[in-house]
This record gives structure tokens, C-alpha cells and sequence, in this order.
């Protein structure tokens, strides 16, 4: 395999293979909560714990898992933690649970979970796998909440309102405001909104991905052509 | 008998986009002029604004893709688009609104998906959609039309009024506005007024609204226009005016207390304009002669549904886009049968 090193493994988490903007996997919450970059932060970090602790278990028991029935085994383990991480927010974030709602439970349909124990967990060692999650899942978020943060600024005309249901008390004056009289968009907050806005940032990437091959092969060209001729076109 | 016969040539200069859509613009002329006189500068404006907006976002948008930027203006697609798009919003729409559908239309609808030719939407109709959805207010803001209107704005008024939302001095917005003549139908309906009581308002004429039903006439001579040059057929227009008319007819003599007499439908909003200039767009509609009756039946199904039952008063643009959805779909069920072959199994 390519991804070999853990350098690669935390470059393709975050980047290369990112689950929701390259895999396009779990768009179902993706596109549902994030309408602030609160929500998008707050179920993206429950994403991320359900994603190392399952795949730090399926490592752990991919050598007695039957081949068989593994499918069903990783969903029940992947299933116990979402009951424990949705528990544990009832009893310590109940506001951004109320928010979050049926996107909590959810989680276990996430298909990046899934697919990550399939695909890495099982055939890897626990530290790798335990690298892998964490990547994915930090590279799951920062779209989570950079989706939220977009949609927020257009739709509402606000960043980070409601830090308080996370961050406790201290944070309400964390949310930022564009001014008074700004006229959100409210398609941004719509459906609508989330399906453009993922787009967008597919779009975004794709731009920025073909920006550095080109440089790469700009730079290998003139280091071909370095007895001093021009190249005669670049891309 | 006796055969016509021509002299050569015989074979015309093949038909350009261009002079397609500059019949397509000469054609909505009568039109806009009587929307216009009606409602007054604002509509004017709006032309001009969603006008240099769409050719620039169409220049930009060529400029990013590298190919020549006078290339597509010159087919004035992008013109007819914002044209469409204009005659749609309220007069005294806030200009970055209008500038901003406008742009959206183009860049987003038209070219992201590759440009002329390659956009599933109509982008006069998305536009117009992301407006009516982001900005519900501004957007079913109408003025009162000329003919009953107790205040005229001058047309320095209407460009002060677009672009600061000031008024002159002594006039509301309350007393320059007026609910559009579906509107006012569909609340008083709710209610429970009947059609007839509904209807000794000043603000009716003989179809529709007074001054609407004109607008929709004006548009109807440009679209006999278009038929006339074969611009268009009269599949799309036939059927998505039937389909209306049929629609209202069934519920109107169900029940004449609670639904308009049909021919109110057609006389009002936006129902001619769509059936001649937006639903018979070449790229987004259905492309075969069956498919296009179906096409257009399904949009004045749907233009009654939506307005008897959805939640905005005028439904032409989602009736639109929801068919151009289903428009590649109708087309691979009416393929015509090819001469001698016999009818194609579905695979």
C-alpha cells in the first residue's frame, strides 16, 4: 500500500482521502447540522471519538473476528460507543444534544465509520489504526465546521453563535457579527444551502489540487530545463 | 395542381443561437414596455441592473475558463437570460438583490454546469428561485399597477428608491404597495371569501388583475411571434396553457365558490411568459415532440398545484425547475420510432 508511513496516513486523513470531501461518505449529518460552525464542530467531534474508539476496538479484535460475521460485529461495537457518546452528552452538553437531536444516534449509519473499520481497522495494528481514525476524523470535522462556518456567515450573518452550548458560559462572547443590518440568505440555511456549499468546497479543493500538479510539473520541467531554456508552455 | 416553386438557393443560412435570441429578445419587447407602463421605471431599472450583471458574470466566467470572453456575449444568451429573470422580480427590488440573482443565474446555473447548452436549469428561473427563497419579503413586495395606483413614483423616485430603499418625502411602502392578484385570490381564499366577493375589489379586470391580464397580453403577441418565425413550436406553449386550463376547469366547476373561473390562471402571474419564453428554452426543455407535451402538460399541472396548495402564491419558476428535472427523462421515453425499425424494447 502507499499509505505506508504514518506521515501519509495523517496527509491522506486529512487531505487526500478526506472522508467528506473525497470518499463523500456520512453526508447525511453533513449536510443536515451544519448550519452553524458550532453544530458542525459539535457532532464532528462526536464523529471523531466514535471513529478512534471503534477503530482502536475493531484493531484490537480483527484476529478472532470471524471473516463471516465481522460486518455485524463492527456495528455493534461502532453502535455501543455511539450509545456512550450520546450519553455522555445528555448528561454533560444537554443544550447541544437538544440541537444535534436524532444526528447523535445517528452516527452509527455514519458510512466513514464503517468504512474505516473495514477497510484500515481490520487489517491494521492498533496504533496505525488509532493514527488513521484520528485523521480521518480531524479531517471529517474541520469540513464539518468549515461548512457550518460558511453557511452561518451567509445565512445568518454570524460566526460561532451559541459557543455557550460548548464551550460553557465563558464563550458567549465568542460569536462574531457582520453587522445589524445584514440580510442573512436564508437559502444557506436551507437544504439547499448545504448540497451548494459542499460544492463548493469539492470544487475548492479540486482547484487547489490541480494548482500544486501543475506546480510540480512546472518545477520538474525546469529542473530538466536547466540549461536555460524557457519552457515552452506550463500546463 | 400546381406545385410553388422557388428559385435558387435553396438551402437558407443555417439558424445561429444568435438570431434565435435576438428574436427571443425583440419578441418579450411588447411585453416589457406594457410591464413597464404598469409598474412603472423599477422594471426599467431592473432590466438595465440584470442586464450588465449577466453579460459581465457571462464575461468573467469565459475569462476563467479561458475562452475568447466575447465569444458567448455575443449570442446574447446571457441577455435573454436576464431579461427573463428581470421582468420576474418586483419593481422596487434592492438593486444588489437584482444583481445578485442575476450573477447567481450565470455563473452558478449556466456556466458551472459548462455554459449554453449544457444546463440542466433554467438559469432565469434558479435565479429568480434563490431570491424568492432567500429573501421572501423584498421579493413579494409588488406595486399597486398604474391603472389604480394612487402614487406614481417619478423614475429619479424609483432609481433613489432601488438603490437607498428611500421614499420620497409623505409616501410609505404601505401606500405604494399592493399584493399581487394571485396573492390577494389565495389569502382572501383562506380566508373564506368566495370567488365573487373576492372579486369587487377595484383590482380586478376581466381575466385577472387589472394591468396584469394587459402585461400577459402583450407577452402573448410576442410569443405568436416567436411561433410565427419558428422560433418555438406550439407543442410547449399548447400544453403547458392546457394543462393549466384543464386543471382549473375540473376544480372550478367542481366547486366556482373556491376556485377561480380558469381563464384567471392564464391571465395571471407569470403563466404566458412561461409557457411561450421560459418553459420552450431549447437547452432545459424536453427535445422530442411527445416529450414536449408532456413536458409542458406537467408544468401547468404543476403551476396549479403549486399555487392552489404550495406555499408561495406563484409557482411558474419551481414548476419549471421541477420539470427540467425530468425533462432527459421524458426525452428517453419518447423517442420517436426510427423509420423502418421496428419499436425499441426498453433495456
Amino acid at each position: 500500500m502507499a499509505d505506508s508511513t504514518y506521515g501519509n496516513l495523517i496527509k491522506n486523513g486529512l487531505w487526500g482521502n478526506n472522508q467528506a470531501l473525497v470518499a463523500l461518505l456520512g453526508l447525511c449529518p453533513l449536510l443536515a447540522v451544519t448550519n452553524t460552525a458550532i453544530n458542525g464542530l459539535g457532532l464532528g467531534i462526536a464523529t471523531l471519538l466514535v471513529l478512534t474508539l471503534s477503530n482502536i476496538t475493531v484493531s484490537l479484535i480483527r484476529n478472532v473476528v470471524p471473516e463471516e460475521v465481522r460486518l455485524p460485529i463492527f456495528v455493534l461495537v461502532i453502535a455501543s460507543f455511539v450509545t456512550a457518546v450520546e450519553l455522555s452528552m445528555n448528561a454533560y452538553f444537554y443544550e447541544l444534544y437538544k440541537v444535534l437531536g436524532i444526528f447523535i444516534p445517528l452516527i452509527v449509519t455514519n458510512c466513514a465509520i464503517i468504512g474505516r473499520a473495514e477497510a484500515f481497522a481490520s487489517k491494521n495494528n492498533v496504533l496505525r489504526s488509532t493514527v488513521d481514525a484520528l485523521a480521518m476524523g480531524v479531517g471529517f470535522t474541520l469540513v464539518l465546521a468549515t461548512l457550518g462556518a460558511i453557511r452561518e456567515i451567509i445565512g445568518m450573518g454570524t460566526l460561532f453563535s451559541q459557543a455557550h452550548l460548548m464551550f460553557g458560559d465563558a464563550a458567549r462572547g465568542f460569536t462574531i457579527t457582520l453587522g445589524d443590518d445584514f440580510q442573512g440568505m436564508l437559502l444557506a440555511i436551507l437544504p439547499p444551502g448545504a448540497f451548494i456549499g459542499l460544492g463548493l468546497l469539492i470544487a475548492l479543493k479540486n482547484i487547489l489540487d490541480q494548482r500544486a500538479t501543475r506546480a510540480k510539473i512546472a518545477t520538474a520541467r525546469s529542473g530538466v530545463d536547466a540549461s536555460g531554456a524557457q519552457p515552452s508552455s506550463v500546463g | 395542381m400546381q406545385f410553388p416553386t422557388l428559385t435558387s438557393p435553396h438551402t437558407e443560412r443555417p439558424n445561429q443561437v444568435d438570431q434565435t435570441m435576438l428574436m427571443v429578445v425583440l419578441a418579450l419587447i411588447p411585453g416589457a414596455l406594457a410591464m413597464i407602463w404598469y409598474f412603472g421605471w423599477g422594471i426599467l431599472i431592473n432590466l438595465v441592473l440584470a442586464a450588465i450583471a449577466a453579460l459581465l458574470s457571462e464575461a468573467m466566467a469565459q475569462k476563467l475558463r479561458g475562452r475568447p470572453a466575447f465569444g458567448t456575449l455575443r449570442d446574447l444568451s446571457a441577455l435573454v437570460t436576464a431579461m427573463l429573470f428581470a421582468l420576474a422580480l418586483p419593481p422596487l427590488l434592492p438593486w444588489w438583490l437584482t444583481v445578485l440573482g442575476a450573477a447567481f443565474a450565470i455563473l452558478v446555473v449556466k456556466e458551472m454546469y459548462g455554459g449554453i447548452g449544457y444546463n440542466p436549469f433554467n438559469p432565469a428561473m434558479a435565479g429568480y428561485v434563490l431570491l424568492l427563497i432567500s429573501y421572501p419579503v423584498p421579493m413579494t413586495t409588488w406595486l399597486a399597477p398604474s391603472v389604480i395606483a394612487e402614487h406614481s413614483l417619478s423614475f429619479g423616485q424609483t432609481l433613489t428608491a432601488i438603490f437607498t430603499r428611500a421614499l420620497p418625502a409623505g409616501l410609505s411602502w404601505d401606500a405604494l404597495t399592493s399584493a399581487t392578484p394571485l396573492d390577494s385570490m389565495r389569502t382572501q381564499l383562506d380566508m373564506n371569501y368566495t370567488v365573487t366577493e373576492i372579486r369587487e375589489s377595484p383590482l380586478w379586470g376581466a381575466f385577472g388583475g387589472r394591468g396584469w391580464e394587459w402585461a400577459g397580453n402583450w407577452f402573448l403577441l410576442g410569443g405568436l411571434f416567436l411561433l410565427w418565425r419558428r422560433v418555438i413550436t406550439w407543442h410547449i406553449p399548447a400544453a403547458v396553457l392546457g394543462g393549466l386550463l384543464a386543471m382549473a376547469t375540473v376544480f372550478f366547476l367542481v366547486d366556482p365558490d373556491t376556485h377561480p373561473f380558469p381563464l384567471f390562471h392564464i391571465f395571471s402571474g407569470g403563466a404566458i411568459l412561461c409557457a411561450f419564453f421560459i418553459a420552450t428554452d431549447p437547452v432545459t426543455a424536453s427535445t422530442t415532440q411527445k416529450g414536449q407535451l408532456i413536458y409542458g402538460a406537467l408544468i401547468g399541472i404543476f403551476i396549479y398545484i403549486i399555487r392552489s396548495w404550495g406555499g408561495y402564491p406563484e409557482a411558474v419558476a419551481f414548476a419549471v425547475l421541477l420539470m427540467n428535472m425530468a425533462a432527459p427523462t421524458i426525452d428517453h421515453y419518447t423517442q420517436p420510432r426510427v423509420f423502418g425499425h421496428g419499436r425499441l424494447s426498453d433495456d
